[in-house]
């Protein structure tokens, strides 16, 4: 791809990851139907196309034919920008992101530290949300949301910081690069420190919580708070917040199977490429949602302990720990 | 409270949860006044949804009243349309055949465990879980079923009458009983495994939303908020009514009087209600389901009357004045859930919000039980 001009380059990587985070909502929330349907004995949509597979389509046009509702004394500037935002941000994020050898939009140094800059500019836009939208449930929900972001970035930075210390890059093509085949992935104790595995624990449950999903979603906690910071919004806003949750999810997931479960390397050495990068994230996120449908809801508190007491030691136990061990051997 | 409540920045909000809230589970409006996510004041709000049914009692003949009682508390139809009918059958003396009353047991125990199985869906929604929802009502289903079989109906049952049944049970019910018992029987195993030992639901139950005996006799809760909080009182037992004697169960008590409390509570009572039913189809004796001399137009002896069983919710009642005609002078439903829900103002101060949902879920209340 690097013969052609930039500027087609560009809008080819654009047109793709706009494409690609599109499509993974539309397949997220039928996967997330399916799932559900059957963990719960029923069978899930399928009534529209092959196993209901265009049923998200039809969602779809339902949330763009509707109108935007903006509630009375809704400040109007943060309510319509909200959404826009954690859209955006759902998409940069996208940039840095190795599907392949050479399927990277931007191949820098710091994409690592990109995602993160990046993602947690989404906090900004749920308070923004919650707060434009004049609604104390909204409100209520963004505060719980700021606090419970800020304290899952905290572990899940130290252990980024772990993983940069064994890879020594920041940059995500070469970390994939040194995971060439099964034995060689992160997340295997031999590969660099004895806790990997636990660092990819906590680095699944952060990004569980930081994409506020259940067992972490107390910023849509339905049954409490209706629905959270999006109770105000209707047609494409509420669809735009739903576009960005999925697509935060899809970063969440490839970004631990880029960490430590070899992106897109084969486990087995054979034809590398985009496809074993969606397999092992698309199976990350079977895995969120199953652990969504099958837990219920923990409590702020629960929550914010189980990061500051819990995740936050942990994480830099292990990165001292790995530190010692890659002074020492 | 106190200390911050005397500073002058101290801020509160009111917070209206319903009478359009996922939580409450019908038309029930509860104010609270929020310190943040801390409740400082709750107040339940009724009358949304009041339709007149004790006033309809008294321009109603007692026939013409037979459908109301299982409009009240729909969950466990079966047991309010008892209460009716025991209430005017001790009133006038109508004897009721044997048959008709272990029929009676059975199918009102049938009427708990659904009641009980919904619940503990609604329960576990109330706190994020979604899946058990789908089970529960898998299983509530069969008993749906069995009773529309029997009946006629799936919810609002009008199956008791004056001195017997509407009409006695077809061949297939004793099987289909069987079967259902067991079939429920065998998943409790796995309601436990999936509910009861996960570790975040007793994060968010246990020492949650405490209860005191002493509160509950302060607002007459009874039922399994009751039990949960270590008060044995069931009318089954104590007051006992119909057939009840005969059967041997067991009354389950927790001590804690939290959340969790009044969960093992109810997960028991459906293993007891199931032996219930065994029993009573083991005991099943033949005959008619109908007394012979029922008056056409009943008028009980001028007189006051109270007849009370136990409902999924605790203590349901009616309190019957006669004054010799058709219709009754007054007729007063105590029902369990106006009760229970008059100790949530109480229960709930100091909570988070998300453990007075917790709490709320837990006492099980159904909205038209409340407003009447």
């Amino acid at each position: 791809m690097s013969e052609l001009p930039e500027i087609f380059r560009v809008l080819a990587f654009v047109g793709g990851i706009m494409a690609l985070v599109g499509l993974n909502a539309a397949f997220s929330v039928w996967l997330e139907r399916k799932v559900a349907g059957h963990i719960q004995r029923r069978i899930g949509p399928k009534e529209v196309g092959p196993f209901g597979i265009f049923q998200s389509l039809a969602d779809g046009i339902k949330l763009m034919s509707k109108q935007l509702v903006v509630p009375a004394k809704a400040d109007p500037v943060l309510y319509r920008l909200a959404p826009a935002l954690t859209m955006i941000t759902a998409v940069m994020v996208f940039v840095v992101i190795p599907f392949g050898p050479a399927l990277v939009a931007r191949d820098i140094n710091i994409g690592l530290l990109l995602i993160f800059a990046i993602a947690s500019v989404n906090v900004l836009a749920l308070l923004m949300g919650g707060w434009g939208s004049n609604n104390k449930y909204a409100v209520i929900s963004a505060t719980r949301a700021v606090s419970q972001n800020v304290a899952y970035e905290v572990p899940m930075l130290i252990t980024v910081v772990t993983m940069v210390m064994i890879a020594g890059s920041m940059n995500l093509n070469t970390i994939v690069g040194q995971q060439q085949n099964l034995l060689q992935w992160y997340i295997f104790p031999w590969n660099g420190s004895l806790l990997l595995p636990v660092s990819f624990l906590i680095f699944f449950v952060c990004a569980m919580a930081e994409t506020n999903r259940a067992p972490f979603d107390l910023g849509e906690a339905e049954s409490e708070l209706v629905a959270g910071f999006h109770t105000e919004y209707g047609g494409m806003g509420f669809g735009l917040f739903f576009l960005g949750e999925y697509g935060h999810v899809f970063v969440g997931c490839a970004l631990a199977s880029i960490l430590f479960l070899g992106g897109w390397q084969c486990p087995f050495g054979w034809l590398p490429g985009i496809h074993w990068l969606l397999l092992k994230t698309y199976l990350l996120v079977f895995v969120v949602m199953w652990v969504r449908w099958t837990y219920p809801r923990t409590t702020l508190y629960g929550l914010l302990n189980l990061s500051w007491k819990v995740l936050v030691p942990f994480s830099l136990a292990i990165l001292v720990l790995t530190a010692a061990m890659l002074k020492v051997f | 409270m106190s200390v911050l409540a005397a500073d002058p920045t101290y801020e509160t909000f009111v917070l209206n949860m319903g009478p359009q809230h996922p939580a409450t589970h019908g038309a029930l409006r509860v104010k609270l006044v929020m310190d943040g996510e801390y409740i400082v004041e709750a107040e339940p709000v009724l009358g949304y949804i009041h339709r007149m049914h004790e006033k309809m009692g008294e321009n109603r003949t007692y026939h013409q009243y037979l459908p109301n009682p299982s409009r009240l508390d729909y969950l466990s139809a079966m047991a309010c349309t008892h209460g009716h009918v025991a209430t005017v059958e001790r009133a006038a003396g109508i004897a009721v055949p044997e048959r008709a009353e272990y029929l009676r047991v059975i199918t009102v125990e049938l009427n708990r465990v659904s009641s009980h199985l919904l619940w503990l869906g609604a329960f576990v929604l109330d706190l994020g879980g979604f899946t058990p929802l789908l089970y529960a009502m898998d299983d509530r289903e069969q008993i749906l079923d069995l009773l529309e079989r029997v009946t006629g109906s799936r919810l609002t049952y009008c199956y008791f009458r004056f001195g017997g049944l509407y009409n006695d049970v077809d061949d297939d019910f004793v099987d289909g009983a069987r079967a259902l018992v067991k079939r429920i029987r065998d998943k409790m195993p796995m309601y436990h495994n999936l509910i009861t030992k996960n570790v975040i639901l007793r994060q968010r139950l246990e020492g949650i939303g405490p209860i005191s005996a002493e509160m509950c006799r302060k607002y007459g809760a009874t039922g399994p908020v009751a039990r949960g909080s270590g008060i044995p009182y069931d009318v089954r037992k104590h007051e006992p009514y119909s057939v009840y004697p005969e059967f041997d169960f067991d009354v389950p008590v927790y001590e804690q009087g939290d959340s969790m409390a009044r969960y093992l509570v109810r997960m028991d009572e459906i293993e007891q209600s199931l032996r219930i039913v065994e029993q009573g189809l083991d005991k099943l004796p033949e005959g008619p389901v109908m007394a012979e001399k029922v008056p056409k137009i009943i008028k009980p002896p001028k007189g006051d009357y109270y007849c009370a069983v136990e409902a999924a919710r605790g203590s349901f009642g009616i309190r019957l004045v006669s004054d010799g005609t058709n219709t009754p002078y007054r007729l007063k439903l105590r029902s369990p859930c106006f009760s229970n829900v008059s100790l949530f103002g109480e229960a709930a101060r100091g909570l988070l919000l998300a453990d007075a949902v917790a709490l709320f879920g837990s006492l099980d209340l159904v909205i038209p039980d409340i407003d009447r």
